[in-house]
């Protein structure tokens, strides 16, 4: 399996030459957004309104930390199940949004605004959270702080692990993983 | 009448929180173990390797394992002989939940109203609690912190008699495959058979606290049991649901008699991380 290096913010070059299957490194800025502020920032959007980080080429991470120990720039900090987050997903695709690390499959919706917009779906290893935090150097909120865990962190990763399951291709790193194991 | 004190509760109860979120049961280290020798898949391997590391990091450096600590599940057996005192007995689980989340650096989860605005209440609070009153003067408190992905594929549903035990087997199936990648497989899976509504859905969540490994004591449930783990593997979800031969690691089931025109059957998944921990008191 290939394994990529990539830095953020997402170029529409780097985004086209990610297909389906590949384990990624990401480097650099991404942010965080779960249930509650996906809903205010599509609040925003679907009333002209400027959002509170610009998160244009950028990528969220569906993650609701736990609080930092002493020392950590971070708690644990695994993917939440990105189907909650379907239904905002098209919006902010149209706006700009290119990447989402989440885990879980997305619906029929979420996956043609990928291929429609330009974004890839990231999965994240579920539970893994201690792991993951180790690449989270840095952390601050940056908006809804009032969200407690829910609140949009920016986070500076390096070398943070993914596999990518949707591409802008159409393919679907979850029905083929099943199709390939299934048996009658 | 045994005496046990309040404050003894709460401590045991936040020292437990943070255990059940930091060491991951034997059971299921061996379980990853066993697992990753079963997977085909090398993305499978490799998600095997990363939940042992993961583990490792959690318990050496006391960190919770996943950053969902969950709604504090607590399974109470109460001694009859037991007399609470310096205190509630409820208060002193919140109290002991509060302390554990809160000096434990765990997520704070719980919502106040569940329609509404939904507001966080801050210390993870109030818990959820089971209470079976026992013979004897101990309490045993057992603390399964409960994360909401897995909790979310759960399902009950009430049979006809007539379907019996297939059609249970097409029911947990049918919400295994539905489930897919989100509960994060490699899953353990709790089946409640038999009571009512509420007591399957009950049975089959105190099923998770059993180990991996240990099958019911009646053979034919023993059997359902053997069955439900191989058919489910032959799903091909595998770990995380990217494809694989371990969807679960273990399936056990919980019956209870019922009603002569009954047939309830409940499913509750957990994740890999198949949390419990408990104490004597």
């Amino acid at each position: 399996m290939a394994e990529k290096r990539i830095t953020t913010p997402l170029t529409d070059s780097l985004i086209r030459s990610l297909k389906s299957g590949d384990r990624v490194l990401i480097t650099g800025t991404i942010y965080t957004g779960r249930d509650a502020a996906h809903k205010r920032l599509t609040d925003l959007l679907k009333a002209g309104r400027q959002l509170p980080v610009d998160l244009r080429g950028q990528i969220i991470y569906y993650v609701g930390p736990a609080p930092a120990k002493p020392g950590q720039a971070i708690g644990s900090a695994g993917p939440t199940t990105s189907y909650r987050m379907d239904s905002y997903t098209p919006a902010l695709l149209e706006y700009g949004l290119k990447g989402m690390v989440g885990k879980g499959s997305r619906n029929k919706e979420a996956r043609e605004a990928m291929v429609k917009y330009g974004a890839v779906y990231f999965a994240a290893v579920g539970g893994a959270g201690a792991l993951i935090a180790k690449s989270i150097k840095k952390a601050r909120i940056v908006a809804y702080e009032d969200l407690g865990a829910e609140a949009i962190h920016e986070f500076t990763v390096e070398d943070f692990p993914c596999i990518v399951v949707n591409d802008v291709y159409g393919n679907d790193l979850y029905e083929e993983g099943v199709k390939q194991y299934q048996r009658a | 009448m045994r005496e046990i004190q309040a404050g003894k509760i709460a401590e045991t109860v936040a020292r437990l929180c943070m255990e059940a979120n930091y060491d991951l049961g034997e059971d299921v280290l061996k379980a990853f173990k066993e697992g990753l020798k079963a997977e085909e898949s090398p993305a499978g391997q490799d998600i095997f390797k990363q939940l042992q590391e993961n583990a490792r990091i959690a318990a050496e450096e006391r960190v919770p394992m996943c950053q969902d600590t969950g709604v504090a599940v607590v399974f109470l057996e109460l001694g009859q002989d037991v007399h609470v005192v310096g205190g509630n007995l409820v208060d002193a689980i919140n109290e002991g939940v509060r302390k554990g989340y809160g000096e434990g650096y765990l997520r704070k989860s719980m919502v106040a109203q569940p329609i509404g605005d939904r507001k966080n209440t801050g210390d993870n609070t109030p818990a959820v609690i089971h209470t079976e009153v026992v013979p004897g003067d101990k309490m045993k408190i057992t603390i399964a912190p409960k994360g909401a992905g897995s909790e979310n594929m759960s399902g009950v549903r009430m049979l006809a008699p007539a379907v019996g035990v297939e059609g249970v087997k097409k029911f947990v199936l049918e919400r295994v495959k539905e489930a897919g990648s989100n509960p994060c497989p490699p899953i353990v899976i709790g089946v409640g058979i038999g009571g009512t509504m509420e007591k399957a859905a009950l049975i089959a969540k105190r099923a998770l606290l059993r180990p991996i490994g240990q099958h019911s004591k009646f053979p034919e449930v023993a059997a359902l049991e053997t069955e439900l783990l191989e058919k489910v593997n032959k799903l091909g979800i595998g770990p995380q649901g990217l494809g694989g031969r371990v969807t679960a690691l273990w399936v056990n089931v919980e019956v209870y008699p019922c009603h002569i025109a009954s047939l309830p059957v409940a499913i509750n998944i957990n994740c890999h991380a198949s949390r419990h921990k408990e104490a004597v008191l």
